[in-house]
């Protein structure tokens, strides 16, 4: 079983308030995620087809590279946003 | 030195190194073998999840299938990158904290039943074993191309080497052998690239150099768009299949990639819950310097291709038989033609060989007043280009050997990863953690290694008869990945509602429905003709069977919402183990049973 020893099993107002904002937080992450790749790189391509990129379009980027340069920002924006959200509640580990 | 001996050369002090580094770093004791002491260090970790992540699909096919399809096969790129997201914000902090040794182990205990466990075995089975089929497909070309022997032949002494190789050592062992073998597979990777990036666009940097100008001034996609159109082929840059496939087709390999049991491994290793965080982003910095080198590859690829059939442009005379058996520039078509994957024929008999899309109407009118009859590169097995594309930019002879270097110690290190998951899930879930609670730390590990021999003798004899390209299959592992084991974890960690029922029904369910689809699409046990269905013509709508993995997905979701709506609620001390894996204060080392 998990290591209880440190912290109260019981849950605080405080943990209820952490782990809302972390819901929050991967939300805006997941909808940014989802735009990259599915609306940017296929669904919306269409729209964007006017922007030229290096012979071919804005959507063909996002698709081969755009999305994955998007990715990265967003799992090192989530690790230190969370390993600061960690410390402002008191739930980091020392 | 001839380029055979110059092979063999690369590839065995590549393997030398990656020997010599298991034997320095050999596993102990069964918390070795599982899970390194649980002391490396996020970066080094990131680098060993690539190498062990990046396999034959992603090095040795993936730019081939790009470079054939273009546009439409954005989706490997999109998909296996993608998913790092899902599994850096969605698992791997809360698995961390959780802190076992296996998947397997966290859905057994947060749905308090064997029978959970027991199932969840069996998809990282079904999973696993169908990845190692895409990686046997690739050793076996590898070897093929390097000994200059048939596929098949390739195959059988690529088993025996990823044999001999995954029982040296366990995660130990493996975790500083993949930080060498992603130096190898990176180098391998981009030397080549920024070779031909410098050939046909001036640019250093392959990335850069795909969307730069060729030395005409036109842009490089423009110029390819121009020549496959010449040739009847769809342009490469557009969007050719159906919208719908290709967000399930991205999703599946998204929502697959946080669910392959060798990757979620990997964030057991990490000291803490941030680490862990931070783990996955360098993973996916790693991952993504070949990613982004991937669709240059591809494209530049197949501009050379057709540049090499087409020596005086589309609308010259093609290439001819004289000059592909004594231009030196041309060698690599005979030496891929031993290994029966490439095959050309003078159909027309004019001595010339004739490259173009013979189904496409505007081109047989052409063929028709040229004289031609067909396209007379008759097979191009895509998983051969990435290995012959220095050979086709005829770059020097050491690159050709780091090239199978490099696509050997992705195969390998995958394989190896997927060995060592597979025996761990034998081993420790079924054996140790179920019928037989009492063996000795000595006979866990001998049922390791015994389970690791049989997997790969169940997937040779699987592989013989592959149901799509490596990259292909490997995507149908994610499907079934996806379909069973990331909703029942996800479920495990945001709902406290799932309860034990739910869970595997839901994973039973989401098994059965994609694993049925496969088969009826790809033959049952991918044995040839006993398919119902096509992916050229699916059974539902657009939905090919690589895309399936979403649509599993999504009916274990609903499955394990319904049946655990019927039944009894969770208990408090399960919802009390939810609450405390979503906080990282307390997270102590791992706990073995």
């Amino acid at each position: 079983m998990v290591d209880n020893t440190s912290s109260t099993p019981v849950v605080t107002e405080e943990d209820s308030v952490y782990w809302k904002t972390n819901l929050r937080i991967i939300t805006v992450c997941l909808v940014i995620w989802a735009l990259v790749s599915f609306g940017f790189g296929i669904i919306l391509r269409p729209m964007l087809s006017g922007i030229e990129v290096g012979g071919a379009d804005l959507g063909f980027w996002f698709a081969q590279q755009g999305s994955i340069l998007c990715f990265l920002a967003l799992i090192f924006f989530y690790a230190w946003r969370m390993n600061r959200l960690d410390k402002q509640y008191g739930v980091d580990e020392e | 030195m001839d380029q055979f001996t110059l092979n063999l050369l690369f590839v065995g002090a590549s393997f030398a190194l990656y020997i010599g580094i298991a034997i320095w770093a050999r596993a102990g004791s069964t918390s070795e073998f599982y899970a390194a002491g649980r002391g490396v260090h996020p970066v080094m970790n990131g680098m060993a999840t690539a190498a062990d992540w990046m396999s034959a699909a992603s090095f040795i096919s993936m730019a081939g299938l790009i470079a054939f399809t273009g546009y439409d096969n954005s989706s490997y790129l999109m998909g296996w990158t993608g998913g790092y997201v899902l599994l850096a914000l969605l698992l791997a902090p809360y698995l961390r904290k959780f802190g076992k040794f296996t998947v397997s182990e966290f859905i057994g205990d947060r749905f308090y039943s064997k029978t959970a466990r027991l199932v969840a075995v069996i998809c990282l089975l079904v999973a696993s074993i169908t990845y190692v089929i895409g990686q046997m497909q690739g050793v076996g070309i590898a070897f093929g191309r390097f000994l200059e022997i048939d596929a098949f032949w390739g195959l059988l002494i690529g088993a025996c080497v990823v044999f001999a190789y995954a029982v040296f050592g366990g995660m130990k062992g493996v975790t500083y052998t993949q930080v060498a073998q992603y130096v190898v597979l990176i180098t391998a990777y981009t030397i080549p690239a920024v070779f031909i990036s410098l050939q046909l666009t001036g640019n250093p940097i392959p990335a850069l150099g795909l969307f730069g100008d060729t030395a005409d001034g036109e842009p490089l996609l423009a110029t390819l768009n121009q020549i496959v159109t010449d040739l009847g082929f769809n342009e490469y840059t557009a969007a050719h299949g159906s919208t719908v496939n290709m967000v399930l087709f991205t999703l599946s390999l998204m929502i697959g990639t946080a669910g392959l049991p060798h990757v979620i491994m990997r964030f057991f290793t990490v000291p803490k819950v941030s680490d862990a965080r931070w783990s996955a982003g360098w993973s996916l910095v790693f991952i993504a310097l070949l990613y982004l080198t991937a669709p240059a590859v591809g494209a530049m690829a197949r501009l050379n291709i057709s540049d090499q059939f087409w020596p005086n442009g589309t609308d010259g005379e093609a290439v001819s038989i004289e000059t592909i058996e004594n231009d030196p520039a041309y060698s690599w078509m005979g030496t891929w033609q031993q290994t029966g994957l490439l095959g050309w024929e003078d159909r027309n008999g004019d001595g010339l060989i004739q490259y173009y899309n013979d189904a496409n109407p505007e081109l047989q009118e052409r063929a028709a007043a040229a004289g031609w009859e067909g396209n007379e590169l008759t097979n191009f097995n895509r998983d051969i280009l990435v290995l012959a594309n220095p050979e086709i930019a005829n770059l020097p002879g050491w690159v050709i050997g780091l090239v199978a270097a490099g696509g050997l110690a992705a195969a390998l290190s995958t394989a190896a990863g997927l060995l060592l998951a597979i025996s761990s899930a034998v081993s420790h879930d079924l054996l140790k953690g179920q019928l037989t609670p009492n063996m000795s730390e000595k006979s866990e590990l001998m049922a390791a290694r015994v389970s690791m021999a049989a997997a790969i003798v169940v997937s040779v004899l699987l592989g013989l008869n592959p149901p799509g390209f490596a990259a292909q299959t490997v995507a149908l592992a994610f499907g079934l990945a996806a379909a069973s084991i990331f909703p029942a974890l996800m479920m495990g960690i945001f709902s406290k509602r799932i309860n034990n029922s739910g869970a595997v029904a839901g994973m039973l369910a989401g098994l059965v429905v994609t694993l049925v689809y496969i088969f009826l699409h790809k033959g049952w046990l991918f044995i040839p003709d006993t398919n119902s269905f096509t992916d050229a013509n699916p059974m539902l709508g657009p939905i090919q069977s690589t895309s399936f993995g979403a649509v599993g997905a999504l009916v274990n979701f609903a499955v394990a919402y319904i049946v655990s709506g019927m039944t009894k609620e969770t208990p408090q001390h399960i919802k009390d183990l939810v609450e405390s894996v979503r906080i990282p204060r307390g997270a102590g080392g791992a706990v073995d049973h």
